[in-house]
């Protein structure tokens, strides 16, 4: 009975620390960023991952800023107090947001966005889809990102998708980090798990695919 | 039987029942001591505070209720405490126990008891209906119907979307818009209409004394007047998914007068999305559960929401649910895409 | 009215007409059915499920676009609890039934292999359940520890929020399984035969299936983890449930499988003992425990259904698209939130009544006097149960459901304090003028008390409306069911494991580590739960993983409180194995004196319990008696001697099998 205990006690903390080996990794803006410099970050939003446990999810996919690799993870480490230039890349078709409230643009720098270079501060997302929103709840920071047209030639359907030759928008913004140091969770606004009940499941209630952290760090 | 004098290790000539008064005694002592510093030095801080008159509602009842727990609890204690020390085999002197069918039953003692446990149970069933239905549900959910509705003739209707995972909040009042935090004003009825757009959550909106579960498809109503100025939090209290934890935000109660000039000013600059999103109605019926996730289309070419009543207008509380109703409408469904 | 006092040559066993002599040993060996095989062909069955539900579901919409097979996990566990099943040799004796052949019922061979195989065996199943609740508590114990380690930090977290939420699901999913078969499994069936005199159950082979439906929800339940959890919480809320991922589908599958041997643990246990009660056990006779297992299994039996039919419910809207919990095609969201607390609260007292059952045993053997006012405390828990079934919407006071309805359930829900009362003027009574002995199990019974005080009284809190609109769905109705759970049935079963060890296993407890572990267990406890109240009044929902800066400190010193009442189970843990184990040492036949039937048994028990169906003649609790009768005649010989003994066998005739 003790040996059954062991082996069940074993299996258990075993199983428990692979689960929580799976968390994604995190991808640091911190390191070689020199203080009040703004940071540049640049991510994809994708129609499928193509790597992991669920190659077929949507996902989030941000570029490592040294050496310019795809990592697929949301966590992602900032310095407080800091201007932040966001460029996403958005590979995703897209539809009608679930709540017209998250079609307009809030809590960047100017309140505003740029989708291939034309500013613009509302989506009409029944008129032009939307892919996914980056949304920063305690922030207050919201951007829609317009839904590509699968008709098109080019469609990306599987990552890490590439700018370069495949069908995409660009949406870049700023914003600034708070001064106050924390986990400020983003997450997307688009019922973009598809397959399930109100389209939020899978990829939408998963780190590292549809929800991660800010990391601001002092 | 050895209640009586002579037992061993007990004073000739006491009363039999002379532990069950001493019991009492400490009890009577120990309850009035806890229930005046309860009542005056805790009571007024006991959450959620009175910035409403549910959250008072609510105080005041937790402040009788613990009133009455108190020596409910202590009575047990002092007594299992007194027995502990005093009738305890190690200590020198206990005389033995006595058997037999006095120590098993005691006709008078277990009717007592249930008498007593019953009159305190009724107290408090009859104080609490009261205290709910009273105070217009006291901040609780009422349902789509709410048969106990507030006196006051102009109530503020506000509308809580939860969505997975935000609250956001609609004005019927200011043109159907809607905003990501909840301003109030002072000196006010408020009618929360809590609504979902996908799984349930709960509207704590902590502060207030409000708490409303928000279904998918229902518009579930609760009233609270306010009368203090302030900030309060807003969470969410059921467990609905991976940022449940994260799900919560700060409202505001602010003076009749900001509350206008803050409401005439968000609804211009909101308009740019307001006219994008579907007709003010209680609920929102998006397509729940298609193979893409929700698609959901305006394709009517309507005006896409309606100036239901300016706030201030005098109606009762039914009249205002009824005048909104007529505005009922949901969002259809449409083409689908990835 | 015939009665069977021959010596008991083929009892104990479920295999009905047996050759006398014929029955060949099991061969004491890992060879044969046993845990082993049945691993093996749960792995097997685990994978042809998931092979099926592949071949079979593969092509729908849904499971193309998500990515995710629903069926193929559902079969797959499915399959693999038959498996399991299949390969321990629980369904041996109805397969062999079904193809007409007269099954081989062989007993069990009397070495310890018996503990990981199917027996029949009353105690052995016992032992089996003592474990297995053992490893499900320490189970969900270490889940819990890893709660309160990421909730340590407001903001900083230690693990995602989506393990955290699965973590969540499965402490409470593990706990809850575990506290509704914490007594009645292992004491229920250990004790319950020996305490009304019989040599079996009504059912053995039903009593071990239960055992091994039971250890299946285990391994059920636990694939939830690496399937990528379930984000509910025990609760299960549909359409949150809808929308889960397949870790989902381990939930509902296990919680059918633990509902199912619920229902058949419990309706085992109701008609044996209303049927095989010994000569002369009238109801006024019978022991409170038995009482209490009598209201528990009621409630197990008739309101677990309710919980297999919502479970079943749910697979059907995730693998085959009805809707029953969606509003897209006529359901409901709140069919789910009736379905299931209308199981959830007679669970509750599933959970609560088997406590009061013990401490109602132990507290005239440790003060010497009898039980006072046995009869409200039997009517107490008939009271409770029956109570429990008009009280679970107050589960849903803010849900919006029937407003108007709200002051009948906060009046039901009150009402059941005052069978619920009944239980304290039972301690209250016996413990007036005793002579109490602070033995361990005597110090558990006590804490029952002090605990369960604070975990009912704050009940009352809950159930009034307008203060429920504060506490509702907050910590304090986490701290509020811990005290009576944990801090009622928990401390109970402790005490009842420390009481009846040395009957069970011959073997004595270490005192001064069994104090230690008490003493530990009672004040981090409280240490624990108590700051709960706090942190809920102040304002954090359950089932969070951020919460306001302002209640870190009193998160932290319930984080550690709670590290500490966890290491107070490794005591306990040391204590059994040490003293049963590594070095054994013989319990006197009656440590404690008791007058109980189980007791007057030799120990170790003889594997048919009673050489001669005893008939009863006193209920135990004649203590402090000049003259006290004899409990029963254990070696009863003539019908004259019944006869003067006062056996009036009418309701309680038949005390083994004929």
């Amino acid at each position: 009975m003790l040996g059954l205990f062991a082996v069940v006690a074993f299996l258990v903390v075993w199983t428990a620390m692979s689960f929580v080996a799976t968390e994604p990794a995190t991808v640091s803006f911190i390191k070689g960023h020199s203080p009040g410099a703004p940071v540049h970050l640049v991510a994809q939003t994708d129609g499928a991952v193509g790597t992991g446990a669920h190659p077929t999810w949507v996902s989030y996919q941000v570029e490592t800023p040294q050496s310019r690799k795809w990592v697929h993870t949301t966590l992602w480490q900032l310095p407080a107090n800091t201007r932040i230039d966001v460029t996403i890349y958005q590979f995703d078709s897209g539809s009608p947001l679930r709540n017209q409230q998250w079609g307009r643009v809030t809590g960047t720098i100017g309140n505003s966005a740029t989708i291939t270079g034309t500013t613009f501060q509302v989506v009409n997302s029944y008129q032009h889809t939307v892919g996914h929103t980056f949304t920063v709840p305690t922030l207050g920071i919201n951007v829609p990102l317009r839904g590509v047209d699968t008709s098109k030639k080019g469609f990306c359907t599987s990552g890490p998708c590439n700018p370069k030759t495949q069908l995409h928008h660009t949406v870049t913004f700023s914003f600034k980090t708070p001064k106050l140091p924390g986990n400020y969770r983003f997450q997307c606004f688009i019922p973009c798990g598809a397959g399930h009940y109100a389209g939020n499941g899978g990829p939408m209630q998963t780190l590292g695919y549809m929800g991660g952290f800010l990391e601001v760090q002092a | 039987m050895s209640d009586r004098a002579g037992a061993p290790g007990r004073p000739a000539g006491a009363h039999p029942l002379q532990d069950i008064r001493r019991i009492f005694a400490i009890w009577i002592a120990l309850s009035i001591v806890g229930d005046l510093i309860f009542w005056f030095v805790a009571g007024p801080h006991v959450p959620p505070g009175d910035m409403t008159s549910s959250a008072s509602g609510a105080q005041f009842d937790f402040n009788v209720l613990f009133m009455v727990a108190l020596p409910v609890i202590l009575g047990v204690w002092t007594y299992m405490g007194y027995a502990v020390l005093m009738w305890r085999a190690s200590r020198p002197g206990v005389p033995d126990p006595v058997g037999g069918p006095r120590a098993r039953s005691n006709l008078k003692v277990q009717l007592w008891w249930i008498v007593l446990t019953t009159i305190t149970v009724l107290g408090m069933f009859i104080f609490g209906t009261v205290e709910l239905i009273v105070p217009a549900g006291a901040g609780g959910a009422e349902g789509p119907n709410p048969i106990w509705t507030p006196t006051s003739k102009t109530i503020l209707p506000v509308q809580v979307i939860a969505q997975q995972w935000k609250f956001t909040y609609r004005y019927p009042t200011f043109g159907g818009m809607e905003t990501n935090t909840l301003v109030i004003p002072d000196n006010t009825t408020i009618a929360f209409h809590v609504t979902s757009l996908d799984v349930i959550h709960s509207f704590w909106a902590y502060q207030l004394g409000v708490k409303i579960d928000a279904n998918p498809g229902v518009d579930d109503i609760g009233y609270t007047t306010t009368n203090q100025l302030g900030r309060f939090s807003v969470r969410c209290n059921e467990l609905c998914g991976i940022w449940h934890g994260a799900m919560w935000d700060f409202g505001k109660v602010v003076t009749k007068s900001q509350f206008m000039r803050w409401g005439e000013a968000t609804e211009r600059a909101h308009a740019d999305n307001t006219k994008y999103l579907p007709p003010f109605a209680w609920t929102y019926v998006p397509t729940a559960n298609t193979t893409t996730g929700v698609t959901v289309a305006n394709t009517s070419g309507q005006a896409p929401f309606s100036k239901v009543q300016k706030y201030g207008a005098t109606t009762s509380a039914k009249k205002t649910l009824k005048n909104v109703v007529t505005a009922t409408s949901t969002i259809t469904t449409g083409g689908s895409t990835g | 009215m015939t009665l069977d006092v021959a010596p008991p040559s083929q009892v104990g066993s479920a295999g009905g007409v047996r050759p006398p002599g014929g029955a060949a040993m099991r061969r004491p060996s890992w060879l044969g059915q046993h845990m082993g095989t049945g691993i093996v062909l749960a792995v097997g069955g685990y994978a042809l499920g998931h092979y099926l539900g592949n071949v079979i579901a593969s092509g729908y919409t849904y499971v193309g676009t998500a990515a995710e097979n629903d069926v193929a996990i559902v079969l797959a566990l499915v399959l693999a609890v038959v498996g399991w099943l299949l390969g321990v040799g629980a369904l041996n004796y109805p397969l062999a039934k079904l193809a007409g052949r007269e099954p081989a019922a062989r007993p069990d061979a009397d070495h310890w292999t018996k503990y990981f195989r199917f027996s029949v065996e009353h105690k052995t199943v016992g032992l089996q359940y003592l474990i297995a609740v053992l490893v499900f508590l320490f189970t969900g114990g270490l889940l819990a520890m890893s709660i309160r380690t990421e909730l340590l930090s407001p903001t900083n977290h230690i693990i995602g929020p989506g393990t955290y939420i699965s973590i969540v699901g499965e402490h409470g999913t593990i706990m809850m399984m575990m506290a509704s078969s914490l007594v009645v499994g292992p004491l229920g069936n250990w004790l319950v035969p020996l305490m009304i005199g019989a040599r079996r159950m009504a059912f053995p082979r039903v009593e071990a299936f239960s055992f091994w439906l039971f250890s299946a929800g285990y391994f059920v339940i636990l694939t939830a983890l690496p399937l990528g959890g379930f984000p509910t919480g025990w609760t299960g809320y549909a359409p949150l449930q809808t929308q889960a991922d397949v870790g989902m589908d381990s939930y509902l599958v296990g919680f059918s499988v633990i509902g199912l041997g619920m229902i058949l643990a419990g309706f085992n246990l109701l008609v044996t003992i209303i049927n095989y009660r010994a000569p002369g056990m009238t109801w006024g006779r019978l022991p409170v425990f038995v009482w209490s297992i009598l209201a528990t299994s009621a409630l197990l039996t008739l309101a677990t259904p309710t919980l297999a039919v919502a479970c079943v419910f749910g697979i059907l809207d995730r693998t085959v698209g009805t809707s029953f919990y969606v509003a897209a095609h006529g359901g409901s969201s709140y069919l789910w939130e009736n379905l299931f607390w209308f199981f959830g609260h007679p669970e509750v007292y599933i959970m609560a009544l088997p406590g009061f059952g013990i401490v109602g045993e132990m507290l005239p053997v440790f003060t010497r006097k009898p039980l006072f006012a046995y009869r409200v405390a039997a009517a107490g828990m008939i009271g409770v149960a029956l109570l429990s079934f008009f009280v679970w919407q107050h589960h849903l006071f803010q849900s919006g459901i029937n407003p108007d309805m709200r002051p009948l359930f906060m009046l039901t829900t009150e009402l059941i304090s005052i069978p619920t009362g009944f239980i304290y003027l039972v301690g209250l009574g016996t413990l007036y003028k005793a002579k109490i002995r602070f033995e361990v199990p005597m110090l558990f019974a006590l804490a029952m008390y002090f605990n369960f005080l604070i975990g009912g009284v704050t009940g009352v809190f809950l159930s009034d409306v307008p203060v429920d609109v504060t506490v509702h769905g907050s910590f304090f109705v986490l701290a509020h069911f811990h005290y009576t759970i944990m801090g009622g049935l928990v401390f109970a079963f402790f005490g009842g494991v420390y009481y009846w060890t040395p009957k069970i296993t011959g073997k004595s407890l270490n005192k001064t580590l069994a104090k230690a572990h008490f003493w530990a267990m009672f004040v981090f406890f409280n240490l624990t739960f108590f700051p709960m109240f706090l942190i809920g009044l102040l304002g954090q929902p359950r089932r969070v993983f951020e919460y306001a800066q302002g209640l870190q400190t009193l998160n932290d010193f319930s984080s550690v409180s709670a590290f500490c009442l966890g290491a107070s189970f490794i005591i306990f843990v040391v204590n059994f194995v040490w003293s049963i184990f590594i070095a054994p040492q013989e319990a006197p036949a009656n440590p404690w004196g008791s007058l109980g039937l189980e007791w007057q048994t030799a120990t170790p028990v003889p594997r048919h319990n009673f050489d001669r169906i005893p008939v009863v003649m006193a209920d135990p609790y004649h203590y402090s008696e000049p003259d006290p009768p004899p409990v029963a005649d254990l070696a009863p010989t003539s019908f004259a001697e019944m006869a003067a003994a006062g056996a009036d066998g009418g309701g309680a005739s038949r005390g083994g099998d004929r």
